[in-house]
């Protein structure tokens, strides 16, 4: 894979709950600088993963195995304050919901103030001054005056952009954004995504960018990881996957994602529903997608097939559409 | 300016509002008084002994009871008007004066035994939530269940067993140490060692309301999606808890405090009996007790109007607390 | 002040399992706390009825050696007040008053506040408007001043100071109904009831009054906990009925000798508070089967 040690190295980790383990041997990794954008229908685990490279993972969740490491150290063994030190300094986040990830009684300007003044003990006149610059950085009209307003009086592409703004304060070296833009309206969508880039792109950082849209990666993601219940099932460049889905829940997603620039394989037809619900793979010896999987052979049913590369880089865990492939690669004796 | 201007708003209306409720009370209040059976006159009487039909009538006829109920209403309200609450036959002097001398025991009595509340319970309520679960969550909510359970007449009692009979650190009754002649800084200290059993006996229901109240609103207010932006900043639990949560959970607790400021009135009644304090608890009950009930309406109507100022007050601070509240 | 006080009641939610749920059933079964607190009940219910039983003489009459302390004398094991009346088998006679005041007063306080509530909750309009300003009256007057001022007035009897007590308390439940009643009436199952045409008795007591029925039972033993916290205070100051033994006039004339005999008050103090206690543990358990959504499992 990538040659340079990663910004953010997440390896075989599991997640469970006193009632099930929604992520299971899960990793990947983000360069410096990259966008890796992890795909998956709500369910599949990708936002406990979010929370659990924060370490803000809900008290009922645990994460049994695996490792998290920023800059080759290992997020999991760090005391909570050293935590502390890492969450909006070095690893921002934000979130789905901006109608509710405000603090409804503090003005917007305070609390983006809060985190540099925790971070960079800014005084608050100083904060105050920074936040202002903030908010014209993401592109707030009328910082002077919005600096001042709470959060029920902004729309919520404002608040979302409020939230960036917070995030991306302290200049943090990663930026975890859920499903930023799903609580959006469509035209706000790509703004929104516009700024993140640019942002990335200003300030250097990384970004890894958590959606269920597969549409949205071609344009603003460098590598895709694809997540089904729990497990990688794909991973590869952006433009690879959306060109060449390998695993046939990539291809469902595809076909369910509308995209400007359909393409030939999915023809711009109608969007297709992928039959069934994520909820069949609970407690499936095989692999998670067998039950709703139209290619499904007797041998999926039996235990997971593992993620295979069939190109550097390029993983899928799905031996039935990767048997050719596999083939070609064993052919040049890769 | 903005701020204040939302302010005023959030009072015109309560003001507004509240005039009609006045009116009913004081009409409400003047009928039940009016029908019950006895007056002033039979009680002086029944003490006096010797009271002839003459005497019965001749009283009633100086203190406006021989005439028709709406007549007498109609004066009531007209005396109102004026800012006079009547003359209380027994006490010899205008009713207004009479409360006048007890209100100000009463207001720091309670004053005290709500500042108690407020404070203790929403620390309680704080560390319940925070240490849901666990052990410390579940002793405390036994013993905020105890308090709710304990008749404040009671614990009272049992704090002068306790303080005063038996350790002889605090006084069982009454309001200063009388003849003792103290000023200054002394006189205060008095007071407060005087006001700290009843204060707390009638504290005691209430800390474990606001506990109880502050516990729910907090794990509640946790679970918001703002309180997880908190924490991904990097923020402190504590800080999180007092800067984010709090703020927040505070303001079901706030909302409620108001409606419960009657409740403490009430209890002011028998914990004024208990500790023999000189307030409007007392006074109320005495004017029962003795049908005077010009005394007895303008206690009744001033509670009334102190329950309204709070509810006033409460509905300022709200506002305050929370920015999303616009005039409904 | 009624828009913002209006839906607060939040240990108390709306959409509730059926009340015939075995679910509701086990999970109150399953605290312990409660169980033990229903058993105490049980056992002073029993104790309360069987007192002609257990002592036959009027417990307001003198027995023994006045100021017996506790474990002095074997006959009287709770030891005996200034007149020599025995102190457990007034706390025995005590319990019956305490409980059927307690009872009586929240089941007369509660239909009063099931049928104002469910009027102006379900009607709406003036009707409400008018409902609530009668209620905002009686919350806006202390309550236990209230309470002191009618008990007073109308002869301290077990009569009038369940119905004074009754009419302090009814005002929680208006409230709690009318809210409960409010959301309940948009829903549809009532709008389908109206389509066929039910009539609104039917329609309120029927259909609605079913589904608001979780909180309410939950209220109603807070209610009754604080009847008897309410009855008790009357009778400490000298407002309760003469010719009965209370647990709050046990206190009152044991308040006298405070300094050199603490036992008369500190005995019937425990009854009180063992009782309410029981019952408020009861009221936190129904709450927390009745409403599954406030439990800590998520």
């Amino acid at each position: 894979m990538t040659t340079a040690a990663p910004l953010l190295d997440v390896a075989d980790l599991t997640i469970a709950f006193p009632t099930g383990t929604p992520v299971i041997d899960f990793g990947f990794t983000v360069a410096e600088g990259e966008t890796l954008a992890v795909v998956g229908e709500s369910g599949s685990g990708k936002s406990l993963t979010a929370l659990a490279v924060m370490r803000l993972l809900p008290p009922a969740a645990k994460i049994v195995a695996g490792a998290i490491r920023l800059k080759g150290r290992d997020l999991r063994a760090l005391p909570e304050p050293e935590m502390r030190r890492v969450r909006g300094r070095e690893i921002a986040m934000i979130f789905q919901e901006p109608m509710t990830s405000l603090n409804p009684v503090l003005t917007v300007g305070r609390q983006i103030a809060e985190v540099l003044r925790l971070h960079e003990g800014m005084s608050a006149p100083a904060a105050r001054a920074r936040t202002i610059e903030l908010l014209d950085l993401v592109r707030v009209a009328d910082p002077h005056r919005r600096v001042d307003d709470f959060p029920h009086r902004l729309s919520g592409g404002m608040r979302q952009r409020v939230m960036i703004a917070m995030a991306v304060a302290c200049r943090p070296r990663l930026l975890i954004a859920d499903e930023p833009t799903t609580a959006l309206d469509v035209t706000i969508q790509a703004q929104v995504l516009d700024l993140l880039d640019r942002l990335r792109r200003d300030l250097g950082m990384a970004l890894l960018l958590i959606t269920h849209d597969l549409g949205i990666v071609g344009q603003w993601a460098d590598r895709v990881v694809v997540m089904y219940a729990g497990r990688r099932v794909e991973q590869a460049d952006a433009t690879r996957v959306l060109d060449d889905p390998l695993h046939p829940y990539t291809r469902g997603l595809l076909a369910a994602s509308p995209r400007l620039d359909a393409s030939l394989h999915y023809s711009a037809g109608p969007l297709r529903e992928i039959p069934g619900s994520i909820a069949s793979a609970r407690g499936q010896p095989g692999c998670p997608f067998a039950p709703r999987c139209p290619l499904a052979q007797p041998s999926c049913r039996i235990r997971p097939p593992p993620l295979a590369a069939v190109r550097p880089g390029r993983l899928v865990a799905c031996p039935v559409t990767t048997a050719s492939e596999l083939a070609d690669v064993a052919a040049v004796g890769l | 300016m903005f701020e204040n201007r939302r302010l005023l708003r959030v009072l015109r209306r309560t003001v507004v509002q509240a005039v009609p409720t006045v009116l009913g009370i004081v009409v409400l209040n003047f009928l039940l008084l009016k029908l019950a059976p006895g007056d002033a006159a039979d009680v002086m009487a029944g003490e006096f002994g010797t009271a002839t039909e003459e005497t019965m009538a001749m009283l009633r006829r100086q203190f406006g009871l021989d005439l028709p109920l709406l007549q007498q209403l109609l004066a009531y309200l007209g005396n109102l008007v004026q800012f006079s609450l009547g003359f209380s036959p027994r006490y010899g002097m205008p009713v207004s004066e009479l409360i006048g001398q007890r209100l100000p025991s009463t207001l720091m009595l309670m004053g005290l035994a709500l500042a108690i509340a407020v404070v203790v319970g929403i620390a309680l309520g704080t560390t319940m939530a925070m240490t849901a679960g666990r052990w410390t969550d579940r002793v405390l909510s036994v013993v905020s269940l105890l308090f709710y359970s304990v008749p404040g007449f009671w614990i009272g009692l049992m704090l002068i067993v306790l303080f005063s009979v038996k350790l002889g650190w605090l006084p069982s009754g009454g309001q200063e140490t009388i003849g003792a002649g103290l000023t200054g800084l002394d006189a205060v200290a008095d007071r407060l060692k005087h006001m700290i059993l009843p204060a707390t006996s009638l504290a005691l229901f209430y800390v474990a309301i606001y506990g109880r109240l502050t516990r729910a609103a907090v794990l509640e207010v946790a679970s918001q999606d703002y309180v997880r932006t908190a924490a991904a900043k990097g923020l402190a639990p504590l800080t999180v808890t007092l800067r984010h949560v709090l703020r927040n959970a505070l303001l079901p607790v706030t909302t409620l405090a108001g409606i419960h400021f009657g409740g403490i009135l009430g209890g002011a009644v028998v914990v004024e009996t208990v500790y023999s304090w000189p307030g409007l608890g007392r006074l109320a009950f005495e004017s029962v007790m003795r049908r005077d009930f010009n005394v007895l309406l303008g206690v009744l109507l001033l509670s009334s109007f102190l329950v309204i100022i709070a509810n006033t007050l409460i509905d300022l601070l709200h506002a305050w607390l929370d920015p999303r509240i616009e005039v409904r | 002040m009624t828009a913002a006080t209006s839906g607060h009641t939040p240990d108390i939610a709306v959409a509730a399992p059926p009340l015939g749920s075995w679910r509701a059933v086990r999970a109150f079964l399953r605290n312990p706390a409660a169980v033990l607190a229903t058993l105490f009940l049980i056992m002073v219910a029993v104790t309360a009825v069987a007192a002609p039983l257990i002592y036959p003489e009027d417990p307001l009459s003198m027995v023994a050696r006045p100021f017996l302390w506790p474990g002095q004398n074997p006959t009287f094991p709770l030891g005996s007040d200034s007149l020599g009346r025995d102190v457990a088998a007034g706390l025995v006679w005590g319990a019956r008053i305490s409980l059927l005041i307690g009872i009586a007063a929240m089941a007369l306080g509660v239909t009063i506040g099931i049928v104002v509530g469910a009027t102006a909750g379900y009607f709406g309009g003036w009707i409400d408007d008018a409902l609530v300003r009668l209620i905002e009256i009686f919350q806006t007057t202390p309550s236990f001043l209230m309470l002191v001022v009618l008990v007073a007035i109308a002869e301290p009897r077990v009569e009038s100071i369940t119905v004074a007590i009754a009419l302090v308390t009814w005002p929680t439940i208006a409230r709690l109904v009318r809210a409960e009643f409010r959301s309940l009436r948009e829903k549809d199952f009532v709008t389908a009831a109206r389509g066929l045409g039910y009539g609104h008795a039917r329609i309120i007591f029927i259909e609605i009054l079913p589904n608001a029925l979780p909180p309410i039972i939950v209220t109603s033993s807070v209610i009754v906990a604080s009847a008897i916290l309410m009855e008790s205070a009357l009778s400490f100051m000298g407002l309760g009925d003469p010719n009965r033994i209370s647990w709050g006039s046990m206190i009152g004339a044991g308040r006298e000798m405070l300094r050199t005999a603490w036992y008369l008050t500190f005995i019937p103090g425990i009854a009180i508070v063992l009782t309410v206690l029981a019952l408020n543990l009861i009221g936190d358990a129904l709450n927390d089967a009745l409403n599954p959504r406030l439990s800590s499992e998520p």
